[in-house]
C-alpha cells in the first residue's frame, strides 16, 4: 500500500517544478543547485486516494556529504520500503551523471520510477535518448517529461503504480560508473553540432577576465533596472493611488473624529499643518500602509523580478565562482553569495539558505554577516526614500560602510572561529531562458510572502508604539538611553523610539525617523545603526532556529557591539 | 605519440584534456567526487583557472563543475 511519494534527484534537475505540477503547491524553483533547502509536502490524488508527495532537496548520492543531503538519506530510511514510491527526477541533458543516483536507488531496492525531465532541452543540444531501451536496461518505468510546460506529467502520474520493489546486487562505485557507461552507449545518441552562441557565453562566463566583465555588466544593469522599475511603480502607481484616491477619504475620517483624541491618534496620527502627511503622521491608516505599499512594495516587486530572472538564467553559480576567492578570506566559499543575495531581499530566506553550506562554522559566519552587512529591501527602500533627497552621496555612503563592515567582520570571524571551512564543489548549470510562467509564479509567491510577513507586524508595531507614545510611556526609556543615543551617536533622544521599533520592522523604524526632521548626518548614522545593530524579530526567530540559542546570543552581541562602535565613530568623524 | 605526463589539476593548462589517474583526500570528499563523476579513469577537460589560489572549472561528461583550489590539487591527471 503506497502512502507516500518521494521526489528525489540531483540538484537543479527541476524537482520542485515536477512537485508543483503533481500537487498544485507552488514552490520556488531556480536555475542553481540547492534552491530547495526545506522539505515541502503536498498531495496527489490517484484513484480517489490522497497520497502525500514530498519534495526533497537535491543530492548527488545516497551517501550524504552535507546537512541537506543528510536529510534526504534519513527521510528514505524512516519508512518501510513497501510504503512509498521514489520518483527519481533526472536531467535529460545530463543523463550519465544522473544515473549514478538512479542506480543507487534501484540497488537499495526502492520502488523507483524515473522521470526524464527537461526533455525539451535535449533536442537543440543534439541529444537523443531511447527511453524504451533505458526502461528495459534499468528495469523500472521511465517517463519523459518537461515539467515547466507540463508535458508528460499525466503519463508520469498514470505510471506511478507500475513502480515495483526491486532486488538487485549492489555495485561498488567504480563498477556502477562502468555500468552507466554501458547503458549510456546503448540509449544515448549525440549529434555533433556547432557551438551555439549560448554555449560561447557559457564558456566565457567561467573564465576569469571575460567572466568578471560579464558579471560587472550584469550587476550594473540589474541595479539600474531595480531602481528604475521601483521608482516607476512609486511615481506612476502607488503615489497617485495614495494621494488622489486614499487621502480624501482619510481627511473625511479625520474631521469626523474631530481632528484629535485617542482614536484619531491611533488611526490617523498627527496632522502636519492641519493636513494628513503620509510620511509623518504615523497613524495606523496613514503612515503604516504608506510605508509598506508605496515605499517598500514597489521595490520588493522590482528587486524580486530582477533576482528571479538572474536565478532562472543560471547566472548566480557563475558569480559564485568569480567571488570564491574573496569569500575565502571570510571563511566562506563562493556559493555563499547566494544566501547573501537572497538576504538583500529579506534576511530570513537568506539565512535559511545558508543550509547549503556544509559546516556549522560557515553557517554562523554567513548568518551573522547577513544580519549585519546585508540590508533587506524594506530597509533599503526607506533609506533611498529618506536619504535620497540629500543626494546619492549619502546613500552610497551607507552601502560603503555596510560593505566595509561586512568585509572586516568576515575577516575577523574567520580568524577567531574554531574549525575550518570546506571548499566548494559546485555544478555550474547551463544558461537557460527563463520561463515566463515560472518567473511570474515565483514573483507572486515572494510578494505574497512579503505581504503576509510584513503587514501584520507593521500594523501591530505602529499600534503598539502609538499607544505607548500617547500615554508617554517611552519617556523613561528615552531618558535611560539618552546618554548613548545623544552622547555617542549624536541623535536626538526621540530617536530611541525609532531604534526600538527597529526590532519589529526596519522599514517602520526608518519611517519613525521622518517626523524628527533629522539632519543628513543624523539620518545617515541612524540608517547605518538600524541596518547593523539588531535583527528584526523575524530574523531573530530564524537565527534562533538555525543557529541555536548560544550562537544567537553570540551573533547578537557582535551586532550590538559593532553598532555601538560604528555609531560612535561615524558621529565623531563626519563633520556635516 | 608524445609521452604521457602526470600533473595535478592545478598544474594542467587550460583547455586541455586529461585522464584522471588518482584522487586523494578523505573518504567523504572521495565519495562526493565519485558521485559527481570524478574518479580515476575518467577523462575531463580543464576549462579555466582563477588566479591567487582561486577555483578551477572543469568539464566532466556534460556537466561543468567548479572546484576550490585545494580540492583541485587533490586530483592527478595524465596529460599527453
Amino acid at each position: 500500500m503506497i502512502k507516500k511519494i518521494f521526489l528525489i534527484g540531483n540538484p537543479n534537475v527541476g524537482k520542485s517544478v515536477v512537485f508543483s505540477r503533481l500537487t498544485g503547491v507552488q514552490v520556488i524553483s531556480s536555475n542553481y543547485p540547492g534552491t530547495t533547502v526545506e522539505i515541502t509536502k503536498g498531495y496527489l490524488e490517484i484513484a480517489q486516494e490522497r497520497i502525500e508527495v514530498v519534495d526533497l532537496p537535491g543530492t548527488y548520492s545516497l551517501e550524504p556529504s552535507s546537512k541537506v543531503e543528510e536529510i534526504v538519506s534519513l527521510m528514505l530510511k524512516e519508512y518501510p520500503k513497501d510504503e512509498f514510491v521514489v520518483i527519481d527526477v533526472i536531467d535529460s541533458t545530463n543523463l550519465e551523471r544522473n544515473l549514478f543516483l538512479a542506480l543507487q536507488l534501484i540497488e537499495e531496492g526502492f520502488a523507483v520510477i524515473a522521470c526524464l525531465n527537461m526533455c525539451d532541452d535535449t533536442k537543440h543540444r543534439g541529444i537523443d535518448i531511447d527511453t524504451e531501451k533505458l526502461e528495459g536496461l534499468l528495469g523500472i518505468p521511465v517517463v519523459s517529461t518537461c515539467a515547466i510546460t507540463g508535458v508528460g506529467i499525466k503519463l508520469l502520474i498514470e505510471r506511478i503504480k507500475e513502480a515495483k520493489l526491486t532486488t538487485k546486487d549492489s555495485f561498488t562505485h567504480e563498477k556502477r560508473w562502468l555500468e552507466i557507461g554501458k547503458i549510456i552507449e546503448q540509449v544515448q545518441h549525440l549529434t555533433h553540432r556547432h557551438h551555439t552562441f549560448r554555449e560561447m557565453l557559457e564558456d566565457a562566463s567561467v573564465r576569469p577576465i571575460s567572466g568578471m566583465f560579464m558579471a560587472l555588466g550584469v550587476i550594473f544593469i540589474s541595479f539600474k533596472i531595480v531602481r528604475f522599475l521601483g521608482e516607476l511603480l512609486i511615481n506612476k502607481v502607488a503615489d497617485p493611488v495614495f494621494f488622489d484616491l486614499y487621502q480624501p477619504l482619510l481627511e473625511k475620517l479625520s474631521s469626523t473624529l474631530g481632528s484629535g483624541g485617542f482614536l484619531h491618534h491611533l488611526l490617523v496620527g498627527e496632522l502636519i499643518n492641519g493636513k494628513i502627511d503620509f510620511k509623518q503622521s504615523m497613524g495606523l491608516l496613514t503612515t503604516a500602509p504608506y510605508i509598506e505599499f508605496a515605499m517598500v512594495l514597489p521595490y520588493i516587486i522590482s528587486f524580486y523580478l530582477v533576482l528571479s530572472i538572474l536565478e532562472d538564467i543560471g547566472f548566480l553559480p557563475r558569480l559564485a565562482m568569480l567571488l570564491d576567492n574573496l569569500f575565502h578570506r571570510l571563511g566562506l566559499h563562493g556559493f555563499a553569495i547566494i544566501p547573501m543575495l537572497l538576504g538583500f531581499g529579506c534576511n530570513v530566506p537568506g539565512i535559511l539558505s545558508t543550509r547549503v553550506l556544509e559546516s556549522k562554522r560557515e553557517r554562523f559566519i554567513a548568518s551573522t554577516l547577513i544580519s549585519i552587512g546585508v540590508p533587506c529591501v524594506p530597509l533599503q527602500a526607506m533609506i533611498f526614500g529618506l536619504l535620497g533627497h540629500y543626494g546619492g552621496f549619502y546613500v552610497a555612503g551607507v552601502y560603503l560602510v555596510l560593505f566595509a563592515l561586512w568585509l572586516i567582520l568576515g575577516i575577523i570571524l574567520n580568524r577567531v572561529s574554531k574549525g575550518y571551512s570546506p571548499e566548494f564543489l559546485l555544478e555550474i548549470p547551463p544558461y537557460r531562458i527563463p520561463s515566463f510562467l515560472n518567473l511570474f509564479q515565483k514573483l507572486m509567491l515572494r510578494i505574497k510572502g512579503f505581504l503576509i510577513e510584513a503587514v501584520p507586524v507593521v500594523l501591530l508595531g505602529v499600534l503598539l508604539v502609538n499607544i505607548l507614545l500617547f500615554f508617554k510611556l517611552f519617556d523613561s526609556l528615552n531618558s535611560l538611553l539618552a546618554p548613548i543615543v545623544q552622547g555617542l551617536f549624536g541623535l536626538p533622544k526621540e530617536a530611541v523610539v525609532a531604534l526600538t521599533v527597529g526590532f519589529f520592522r526596519k522599514d517602520v523604524a526608518v519611517g519613525m525617523l521622518m517626523p524628527l526632521l533629522l539632519s543628513a548626518k543624523q539620518l545617515f548614522i541612524a540608517s547605518v545603526l538600524l541596518a547593523i545593530s539588531f535583527p528584526c524579530v523575524a530574523t531573530f526567530v530564524v537565527l534562533f532556529k538555525e543557529l541555536g540559542f548560544k550562537d544567537l546570543i553570540k551573533a547578537t552581541l557582535i551586532m550590538v557591539i559593532t553598532g555601538l562602535i560604528v555609531g560612535t565613530i561615524l558621529n565623531l568623524t563626519i563633520i556635516h | 605519440m608524445l609521452p604521457m605526463r602526470k600533473l595535478s589539476l592545478i598544474q594542467m593548462k587550460e583547455k586541455r584534456k586529461g585522464k584522471i589517474v588518482e584522487v586523494s583526500g578523505g573518504a567523504r570528499l572521495q565519495n562526493k567526487f565519485m558521485s559527481m563523476g570524478i574518479y580515476p579513469g575518467r577523462e575531463i577537460i580543464k576549462l579555466s583557472h582563477f588566479a591567487l589560489r582561486g577555483p578551477v572549472a572543469i568539464k566532466v561528461g556534460r556537466s561543468v563543475l567548479a572546484l576550490g583550489h585545494g580540492m583541485a590539487s587533490k586530483i592527478t591527471l595524465e596529460v599527453e
